[in-house]
């Protein structure tokens, strides 16, 4: 599929085309060289993927070297597009014939635009990082070499997936950061849970999947192409009957709520974190994840048409992420792998994202997802590194005390702590709060509501996570330590946008909105864009303080009435959190478990007791009663007893003509003598 | 080159023909010979077919080439009637493809009761009767050919099959037949109700050959939907499709499997749609019915297994429903998606019964339950299992996406006569299907390559992939991945053909 | 000369043998017989040649001699195998035909 782009775009060159709009050409001229050569992206990876896969084990640092310069060059050129971009290039566009299928030509191509080039800057700054990261982290593992092979797979099947201008290639880059997903979260496979959550995360993004399959098909057949632009241009105006695209767009969001964690599919991504810790920074937290995301945001037209978002109101794709927020954040409470708190952050923030999508704050939403990838990689990457330190284990109640013997790591862990928690200057606070604008200004409250508790939450849990990990006394055994370069570097590289990267849309510099933006050619659609609400920042930013300041209260200061958890409300909530709302006991014990234990013993029963039975029956009764009659009454007695009589009247025949021949020579001569006179005597008569 | 135009699949057809009858004058001791011929002769058959491919107008793939028309059987009219459209060419491929393969599968490891000479004349005239049946252009010449393919494989199964084999091999003997004779049957009636009197497929597909009333276009139908579905096989004439597999030995499987099913649906797209296109219409939400059917039931039968190769049987109901839902739409569309789907499957599952019965060879049993640990003991075997797996599940970039989603598609929007809310349906549910997929082949492969080696194989030297694997299974891999990339590679040979199968329906 | 006398011995002869062949149980008596019938066909052979003054009926009556005394060697070898394996010479005891 890469090469299939490489190869067409370079020996097709002549016959790139512009698919949609009469802008296409202008803007190919004046699109920059750099950004034309998109397609680069995720065909470097790719090609590193089989690399590794043939030759890796014979390199010496077994393969590594291979990721390491391709994520490397897909780094370079990220950073370079993004360059370009800003310098005012116009979008690329470029596709070609994939295939002919009945009336219609597939394309594949090319659409590079200010998300994509955020995509591009977050997927590559992340994977390279993790990349380095991993060096170290899985040094000695056993699989290294498909380790690595596995990452480049990835980064190439998520950047074809940003890259993509029409979604049955975005589904070929969906389908593969899932099986992507698979392998790495399944990488200890020895081990039968890791193998479950393996499985897990594959068959639940799967359900959604059947979702965007529809969703895709849906809008192929109402707009003639699966090109992405021209789509949106048609869900925009009125080129789509409105029931037809909320069909289509409910069925995507079942397909984004599997990829991205929303409730109640969310179910798959605390488990995930079975993977090695890297993979979870880079494909739980920062890029496969908002994969869904990014998927609203780039067919933001069905969306904000389907569901009407400008209404107001509440909708079901603002519901989806507000409940998720909501739900999430409450569950990271009560865990006690430092892991799991972060996944169950993670899909809170996606919540986020999910919920400003659909108050319409489209730039917030994408703005979130930008900050939240460093910050969230980051903060995977930390509790990596404490779990390098502390005798890999990720148990909290294992750790404490570890701020003496990790600076590093912990101050790094502190910065993207106050970031997601949604503190000034920090990266988080800027987008968080640009999505409860969204929600004010929209006129959704119920989203507003949840997500200002959500904010709360989340400078809670954050609170306890880092106090239980690195305040109060050492909890494990041994000694930690500090980790090496190769861990620390990461953490610190990622530690610098966390801090600044939100200024970036800071009130007076703005510049975010005007990079990337959701724009469509021809149609006339304008994302009315808030201004800076200081009201709106200080409560925010007094309700995040407050979260801490709770936490400090339980955690540090230990001040909590003893024996709160026991008394009989609170004992009951936590159960139920304990349990995550009994969700996964429906999910897999009901659902997954009915349907391969009852259902399917029962379709198979009846396979062979029904349907094969009625073959074998009708094969017995052949055999006892049909074949008997047959046999014994029509064969035996009607017609070989009529060939019996025949034979019978024949052998009687013979029995008497034998007699006559006696053996005795002159017997024979007499009756030869007779005949001759007999002869004689009727010649003689005769003539 | 004119000769190779007139001659070059009358030389697909009987080269393995000639080297059955090779391989018989050869003494029963010498089993290297015997070898070396059946590699020969299916090398060249290939080698002929490859020709064919290469010499192919793409250009002109909807008609027919390298066309021979003769006369046959005077007396009631049949001729020997071939030629290779674009629906047939990749099919032809195929087989020759699958059958070389088998012959280097089996180069060191014949099942028992061994007999290679037998094996290999066996496996060279089924390959005579599917080239033929690919090729066939004439009612009377396409049923000889597809019977032809019947005998071999019984003996196949019943002879090298395994502990239930007789059961097995006359139960498939049995269902084959029962749908043959009805086949024949409406064959014959449309040889008398054709003006005039013709057994030629092409001559039949015309407009205005065939008088007869609607109920009794109908009935013909349905005899050949009876003898083809039995063939695919469609729920419910399925249950001859486990045993056979399961009994039948690793080679007989993957023919079985990558190509002999697809006789069924080749001759619905051949024969059924063209011929009678209005009973066609009439039948067409049946059919997509019963696919669908089979497509959730194939995949909770999988769930319900615990034998291996028992669970890929029944996910080939499950894949072959996908392709007769593309056929039911009678749109370009999913005629285009079921012969992708019919090539993927072929190439996939024929893969998967290859690794099951090289698994069966290694561990001497097919129980899932009590394998695990493959990707330990041997890892390239695990890892190959893994991506076949992966595959089969229908993952993009992979030969199965390209038959199982333009099958969703097309259901979206059938052909003018059929009903749109029916095959919206059938889309939905076929769409869970894949779920279904994913959840059985993840859970045989989680089961039998991941986690510990268990107790029971510990010590026990599980070989990776011998030479003669890998020679067999190569091409297969890369036929999966290559196709997965560049669908165009198939879609291109088959467009122009199926846009004149549907064109009658509207399409 | 007429020819009617030499055909009455000649039919007399032929049946003395008939009654011979057909009566006599002694294999040797037998074969007499048959002699005494091949020699009355001689005769008929040799009367009609002179009578139609044609050599070639007297060169049959030759070869008839000729076989005939093939036949009786032929014959007595059988009679006294016969003999040998049934110590009797008469032939209806031979019965080894019998269906």
């Amino acid at each position: 599929m890469l090469a299939t782009i490489a190869q067409s775009l370079l020996a097709e060159g002549e016959h790139v085309v512009d698919s949609v709009g009469e802008g296409g050409h202008e803007a190919l001229e004046a699109a920059s060289w750099i950004l034309q050569q998109g397609w680069l992206m995720p065909l470097v990876p790719a090609v590193s993927f089989f690399a590794i896969l043939f030759f890796g084990k014979r390199l010496p640092r077994q393969g590594a070297e291979i990721g390491l310069a391709a994520v490397g060059f897909t780094f370079l050129w990220a950073v370079l597009s993004a360059f370009e971009w800003i310098g005012g290039s116009a979008v690329v566009e470029r596709s070609t014939t994939w295939f002919s299928n009945g009336r219609f030509d597939i394309d594949v191509g090319i659409h590079v635009d200010g998300l994509t080039v955020m995509m591009f800057v977050v997927v590559t700054t992340v994977s390279a990082l993790v990349h380095v990261y991993s060096l170290e982290y899985l040094r000695g593992d056993q699989r290294f070499t498909y380790y690595y092979a596995a990452l480049s797979l990835f980064t190439a099947s998520m950047l074809n997936l940003v890259v993509a201008d029409n979604l049955l290639q975005l589904i070929v880059g969906w389908e593969l950061v899932g099986v992507c997903s698979f392998m790495l979260i399944g990488h200890w496979w020895e081990e039968k849970p890791n193998s479950d959550a393996a499985l897990k995360a594959f068959l639940t993004t799967r359900v959604g999947d059947v979702g965007l399959m529809l969703g895709a098909i849906t809008l192929f057949f109402a707009v003639g192409t699966f090109n992405i632009e021209a789509i949106n241009q048609a869900a925009l105006s009125d080129g789509i009957r409105h029931g037809l695209l909320l069909t289509a767009a409910c069925l995507l969001l079942l397909g984004v709520a599997g990829k991205s964690a929303q409730f109640p599919l969310h179910i798959w991504l605390p488990d995930a974190m079975a993977g090695p810790t890297p993979v979870s920074a880079l494909i739980h937290a920062a890029t496969m994840v908002v994969a869904g995301v990014y998927l609203v945001a780039r067919t933001y037209g069905v969306f904000f048409e389907g569901f009407s978002i400008d209404s107001g109101g509440i909708n079901l794709l603002a519901l989806t992420g507000g409940v998720t927020l909501f739900i999430a954040a409450a569950l990271a409470f009560v865990q006690h792998d430092i892991k799991k708190v972060l996944a169950y952050s993670t899909v809170s923030q996606l919540g986020y994202m999910i919920a400003a999508l659909g108050v319409g704050a489209w730039t917030a939403a994408v703005f979130h997802l930008f900050t939240h990838a460093f910050f969230k990689a980051l903060l995977f990457l930390g509790a990596g590194s404490v779990s390098h330190a502390a005798h890999h284990t990720f148990d909290m109640r294992e750790m404490g005390g570890l701020r003496k013997y990790m600076p590093r790591t912990f101050w790094t862990f502190i910065i993207g702590t106050v970031a997601l928690a949604g503190i000034p200057p920090l990266a988080g606070f800027w987008s968080k709060d640009e999505i409860l604008l969204g929600a004010k200004e929209g006129d959704f409250g119920t989203i507003l509501i949840l997500g200002s508790i959500g904010a709360f939450m989340t400078a809670c849990y954050m609170g306890r996570t880092v106090f239980l990990t690195f305040f109060g006394e050492y909890r494990g055994h041994g000694t930690p330590h500090e980790s090496p370069g190769l861990i620390t570097v990461p953490l610190m590289i990622l530690a610098v946008p966390s801090l600044l990267i939100g200024l970036i849309n800071a009130p007076g510099i703005e510049k975010f909105n005007d990079w990337v933006a959701f724009h469509v050619p021809d149609v006339t659609f304008h994302l009315e864009h808030h201004d800076f609400d200081p009201g709106l920042a200080l409560i925010s930013t007094v309700i995040a303080v407050f979260g801490f300041a709770v936490a400090t209260w339980v955690y540090y200061w230990q001040k909590a009435p003893k024996g709160l958890l026991e008394r009989q409300p609170v004992r009951a909530v936590h159960t139920f959190l304990e349990q995550k709302y009994y969700l996964d006991h429906i999910a897999v014990s009901g659902i997954a478990a009915g349907t391969a234990g009852p259902i399917a013993r029962g379709t198979y029963w009846i396979n062979q007791h029904v349907i094969d039975g009625i073959v074998n029956g009708v094969g017995v009764a052949t055999n006892r009663f049909l074949a008997p009659f047959t046999y014994d009454v029509l064969d035996q007695e009607l017609v070989d007893g009529m060939y019996d009589d025949i034979a019978g009247a024949t052998s009687a025949v013979g029995g008497l003509l034998r007699k006559a021949q006696s053996g005795l020579i002159q017997r024979y001569a007499l009756v030869l003598f007779a005949a001759v006179g007999a002869g004689g005597a009727a010649l003689a008569y005769l003539t | 080159m004119e000769w190779f135009d007139s001659w070059g699949l009358t030389l697909a057809i009987f080269l393995p023909v000639a080297g059955a009858a090779a391989i018989l004058v050869v003494p029963r001791a010498d089993e290297a010979t015997q070898k070396l011929v059946a590699l020969l002769f299916t090398g060249a058959t290939l080698a002929v077919s490859i020709g064919l491919l290469a010499d192919f107008d793409y250009d002109r793939a909807s008609g027919l080439q390298f066309e021979v028309n003769k006369s046959w059987i005077d007396v009631i009219n049949s001729r020997y009637h071939i030629g290779l459209d674009g629906i047939s060419l990749p099919l032809l491929v195929l087989s020759a493809v699958v059958t070389l393969l088998c012959v280097v599968y089996s180069w060191d490891h014949f099942p028992e009761p061994h007999n290679p000479k037998a094996f290999l004349a066996l496996m060279l005239l089924l390959e005579t009767g599917m080239i033929g049946t690919f090729a066939a252009q004439d009612l009377i010449l396409f049923f000889i050919f597809f019977e032809v393919v019947l005998l071999p494989m019984y003996f196949m199964i019943g002879v090298w099959g395994g502990p239930n084999r007789e059961y097995a091999a006359i139960k498939f003997f049995l269902f084959t037949l029962f749908g043959s004779a009805l086949m024949l049957l409406s064959f014959l009636a449309l040889y008398f109700k054709s003006d005039p009197h013709t057994f030629d497929i092409v001559a039949l597909s015309q407009p205005g050959v065939l008088e007869m009333s609607k109920g009794v276009g109908s009935l013909i139908f349905a005899g050949m939907f009876l003898g083809f579905g039995i063939k695919v096989p469609m729920f419910p004439f399925h249950t001859w499709l486990p045993d056979a597999h399961t009994e039948a030995p690793t080679v007989g499987s993957v023919i079985l499997a990558a190509v002999l099913l697809k006789l069924g649906t080749y001759g619905f797209i051949r024969v059924a749609l063209p011929i009678l296109p209005d009973a066609a219409e009439d039948w067409a939400p049946v059919i997509g019915t019963l696919a669908v059917i089979g497509i959730i039931y194939g995949a909770l039968a999988c769930l319900a297994q615990t034998d291996m190769k028992r669970l890929i049987a029944f996910s080939s109901v499950a894949h072959m429903g996908f392709v007769m839902l593309g056929i039911a739409t009678l749109t370009d569309f999913g005629i285009n998606a079921a012969v992708m789907g019919m090539v993927a499957h072929g190439l996939i599952t024929g893969m998967l019964f290859f690794l099951a019965g090289s698994l069966q060879e290694r561990y001497g049993t097919r129980e899932i339950a009590r394998l695990g640990g493959l990707l330990k003991s041997a890892p390239r075997l695990g890892w190959i299992l893994g991506f076949t797996a992966m595959a089969s599940l229908g993952l993009p970039g992979l030969a199965g996406f390209w038959g199982e989603f333009p099958a969703i598609l097309s259901a979206y929007q059938p052909a003018a006569a059929l009903s749109e809310v029916w095959f919206r349906v059938f889309m939905v549910v076929a769409a869970i299907g894949t779920v279904l997929a994913a959840g059985y082949l993840l859970y045989m492969y989680q089961r039998v390559a991941m986690g510990a080696v268990p107790a029971e194989w510990e010590d026990a030297h599980i070989h990776d992939v011998h030479t003669p694997e890998w020679i067999a299974w190569t091409p297969l891999l890369i036929g999966i991945l290559v196709i997965g990339i560049f669908p165009a590679l198939i879609f291109e040979m088959t467009d122009p053909a199926a846009q004149v199968v549907t064109k009658v329906f509207g399409g | 000369m007429y020819l009617n006398q030499y055909l009455f011995l000649a039919a007399v002869l032929f049946c003395i043998g008939v009654y011979g062949v057909l009566s006599r149980r002694h294999a040797v008596l037998v074969l007499m017989s048959v002699e005494i019938m091949l020699n009355a066909v001689n005769i008929n052979l040799i009367a009609f040649s002179v009578h139609i003054q044609e050599v070639s009926g007297q060169v049959f009556a030759l070869f008839v001699i000729t076989v005939a005394a093939a036949e009786v060697g032929v014959g007595l070898a059988i009679v006294i195998l016969i003999y040998r394996n049934l110590a009797s010479p008469y032939l209806d005891q031979v019965d080894s035909l019998k269906g």
